[in-house]
């Protein structure tokens, strides 16, 4: 195996990454702040593509200029979804909790096919069409590595964005309210914090993360309305392996799991490569159930009467 | 005139009736104990007047305020922090972080220095500690956390549920110590305290809670010298 193969499969994996990690940030938010399992978050992923084909298709709009619209909008829609579905299931059971966020991929999916049929849509970027080429570099003994405009791009932004965020979670008086309330939602209500609200904007903010993923995949993935599926089975993989919850996390096993499905794309098979990944995944929940950065017990909260009102 | 005055207070757990007709009252810049065995309710009480038990009748007014049916987060708000049983500090967060979270309905950028200052004046052992994860503090130290937190919100009335818990001799009569300078700074304390005796010599004010009810009321040292109390508590 020569070593510009490693290399390029290495780059290209991590590429590949970035965007799982960016779009799993927000489904690990979600549930570290307020330990739902958003079921639907594919399908916000899949809609936020939608937004971006349909504003390129008919409006011309460049889907990185989409996200200026997909960003209030997502956080709209965050809000929304948060007051009118899930609001309710906070301190319900679990079952309640799944069937509410289940019922709501399944209403969107089948909404989605209603409106925009089967078909499979795609946005091609004449700008993004020639690859980067790099190198060759004889002194490290590599010929050239080629590297996909619009997955470069995803990975920057998306990289960029989570560091801010996770900036923003740890430094921002916010951040550190909306970490309070994660970690004992009861205490937080003692200390005066509202924590409806702490929840209203972390699922809003969640939601908006997606919508920027979106928009990022739309120019290298196809969009249908069954797409959030294909995603969110990995985005579950890289938020439990990161450690429910965790930021970090998710970033390293986004780019872990961008590595391993490259590289058992290319040498079993494409065919295969889920299967290796959660072989991996289960390898690792064996020697750390908590996963890579979690905290043991992160999943356990207690029931509590109110939550503000 | 009353800071605090609790009514025919009624509190359920489900279908459970745990407290029974409470009446009660603290007046400004008093220390109140609350005394009772396990599960007499004490605990109950603070959690109903702090808005975390929502299953309640009967009144509870703070500066004459009605606060029965208030979301916890606007009581507390009004000045009536409650430093919860078990401390529940921020385990991840750091030392410095939880007191920034106590200060949230106080916070403004000043104002959110200056209490830290004071804070650390009281607690200089959380200025040693506190760029560092607040779980990782020993018992003593998380509790002087829980009551500097609670100090943070610059409270009218500080709701303390067992400090001295868990702590050996040493650092319960350093907890007291600490409820002692807090005290001299003009917040009104309302106490609920397994330590029986330390905490009534300390009191201006005491209440027995007995299966949900208020059995006996009076000075801190007329408890003390109560008969049955002293059978009852004190083993005497």
């Amino acid at each position: 195996m020569s070593s510009t193969l490693v290399v390029q499969l290495v780059i290209s994996g991590i590429l590949l990454g970035g965007i799982y990690a960016l779009s799993s940030i927000g489904l690990t938010l979600i549930f570290g702040v307020m330990k739902i399992v958003n079921f639907a978050h594919g399908e916000f992923l899949m809609l936020a593509m939608y937004v971006s084909f349909w504003l390129f298709h008919w409006a011309h709009l460049d889907p990185y200029l989409s996200m200026l619209i997909s960003v209030p909008l997502f956080f709209i829609i965050g809000i929304l979804t948060y007051k009118v579905f899930i609001k309710k299931t906070i301190g319900a059971p679990i079952l309640s909790q799944i069937f509410v966020t289940v019922g709501l991929s399944i209403i969107i999916e089948n909404l989605a096919l209603l409106f925009w049929s089967a078909d499979f849509r795609t946005v091609s970027l004449s700008y993004l069409s020639r690859p980067i080429i790099l190198g060759p570099f004889s002194g490290l003994g590599l010929e050239e590595i080629i590297v996909n405009k619009a997955r470069l791009i995803a990975f920057i932004l998306g990289i960029s964005l989570s560091i801010a965020f996770y900036l923003f979670m740890r430094f921002s008086y916010l951040g550190k309210v909306i970490r309070a309330t994660s970690q004992d939602r009861t205490t937080a209500l003692l200390m005066g914090i509202n924590i409806d609200r702490v929840y209203t904007i972390s699922f809003a903010m969640g939601i908006l993360l997606v919508g920027i993923a979106g928009a990022l995949m739309i120019p290298i993935y196809t969009v249908h309305p069954f797409v959030g599926f294909e995603f969110v089975l990995i985005m579950f993989v890289v938020v439990v392996l990161g450690g429910m919850g965790s930021i970090v996390g998710a970033v390293v096993a986004g780019l872990f799991i961008g590595v391993v499905e490259v590289f058992s794309g290319f040498f079993i098979g494409p065919e295969s490569k889920q299967a290796v990944y959660f072989l991996v995944f289960i390898a690792v929940l064996v020697l750390k159930p908590s996963g890579l950065f979690g905290e043991k017990g992160e999943e356990e909260l207690e029931r509590i009467e109110a939550i503000g009102e | 005139m009353s800071l605090l005055k609790i009514e025919k207070l009624n509190v359920f757990y489900g279908d459970v009736q745990v407290l029974r007709d409470v009446s009660l009252e603290v007046k400004k810049g008093e220390v109140a104990t609350i005394v009772g065995a396990n599960a007499a309710g004490k605990s109950t009480l603070l959690r109903a007047l702090s808005g975390l038990l929502k299953k309640a009748s009967g009144s509870i007014r703070f500066n004459s305020e009605e606060l029965l049916g208030l979301p916890a987060f606007e009581i507390a708000a009004k000045g009536l922090i409650h430093v919860p049983e078990g401390r529940r500090i921020f385990p991840l967060l750091t030392v410095q972080e939880n007191l920034e979270i106590g200060a949230y309905t106080r916070r403004t950028e000043g104002n959110l220095k200056k209490k830290l200052d004071e804070v650390y004046a009281i607690f200089p052992v959380l200025a040693e500690h506190k760029g560092q994860a607040a779980g990782s503090l020993s018992g003593g130290e998380q509790q002087m956390l829980a009551i500097a937190r609670g100090l943070m919100a610059e409270p009218t009335l500080l709701m303390i549920d067992e400090p001295s818990l868990g702590l050996a001799p040493l650092l319960v009569a350093k907890t007291f110590q600490v409820l002692e300078r807090i005290k001299g700074e003009d917040v009104t304390i309302l106490l609920v305290e397994q330590n029986v005796v330390r905490a009534l010599e300390f009191s201006d004010r005491a209440y027995a809670l007995e299966n949900g009810r208020i059995t006996l009321h009076g000075t801190g040292l007329d408890l003390l010298k109560d008969p049955y109390l002293k059978k009852a508590y004190l083993g005497l």
